[in-house]
């Protein structure tokens, strides 16, 4: 996953690309013909530091390889870290440096 | 007795301030809503989303989404709001399988703006809406789907 964190004038504008396929539990396998069951992102976190900066809870409406953008009061330095979780309870978390 | 009222006076004023400082910090993060996720009409899907709450048109949010999407897979939509104390942001659509696709939870260090790409399975209003302190306000926009994102 990548995360772009970059700051102007007091905000910081932070974008972020997930991997994941997201299945809906709507879509079915072309060759079985079977429903491929729901897999995908429920939660994302955003810190800076220990802070919670930002939270979303995701359904499997959100696309495959979910892109994400918010923003916050801030300024350059520090770290960010984002962290995902999905309805199987794989995870996966990532830090960057404010710009 | 004197004791015991003391402990629990004391025990009382603890607990208060503990309460209080929650309230001071929020945390953003939450259990997940299921029972939003899960429902299966817009009508349930708000009213488990945002229990006892009414929405009110606003101008002051902007939804930018496209009017027609070629590609029901991928929907960038980005949702801004001038309104105060901003503490969530949902985006609803209409006619998917389950309305409710994504919820965000902000702070007062946020700036209310966010940005997602979701999936829409046909055409469909899309439904903003922005929790703040002063109660539930939405904006909603069309848009024409030419080919459905869900299935595959």
């Amino acid at each position: 996953m990548k995360v772009k964190a970059k700051a102007k004038n007091g905000v910081v504008k932070v974008k972020m690309l997930l991997k994941h396929n997201m299945d809906s539990g709507q879509a079915k396998d072309k060759k079985t013909g079977e429903k491929i069951p729901a897999h995908y992102i429920t939660d994302v976190t955003a810190k800076l530091g220990d802070a919670d900066i930002f939270h979303a809870e995701l359904g499997p409406a959100v696309s495959k390889n979910p892109y994400l953008a918010f923003q916050y009061k801030g300024e350059a330095g520090g770290k960010i870290t984002v962290s995902w979780v999905d309805n199987k309870g794989g995870s996966k978390s990532t830090e960057s440096v404010v710009k | 007795m004197n004791i015991v009222r003391r402990d629990f006076l004391s025990l009382a004023t603890k607990g208060a301030a503990a309460l209080m400082a929650v309230a001071a910090f929020p945390s953003l993060v939450f259990a997940r809503n299921d029972k939003a996720f899960g429902a299966h009409n817009l009508a349930d899907a708000v009213a488990n989303r945002y229990p006892g709450m009414t929405a009110a048109d606003s101008d002051k949010i902007t939804l930018k989404a496209p009017a027609i999407a070629e590609n029901g897979a991928v929907v960038p939509l980005t949702v801004k709001s001038s309104l105060d104390n901003v503490k969530s942001i949902s985006i609803f659509v209409e006619n998917n399988p389950a309305p409710l696709a994504t919820s965000f939870n902000l702070g007062p260090q946020n700036i209310a703006e966010v940005s997602v790409r979701i999936r829409m399975g046909k055409t469909s209003n899309v439904i903003a809406m922005v929790e703040t302190d002063a109660g539930l306000f939405q904006t909603k926009q069309e848009v024409k789907v030419t080919i459905g994102g869900c299935g595959g």
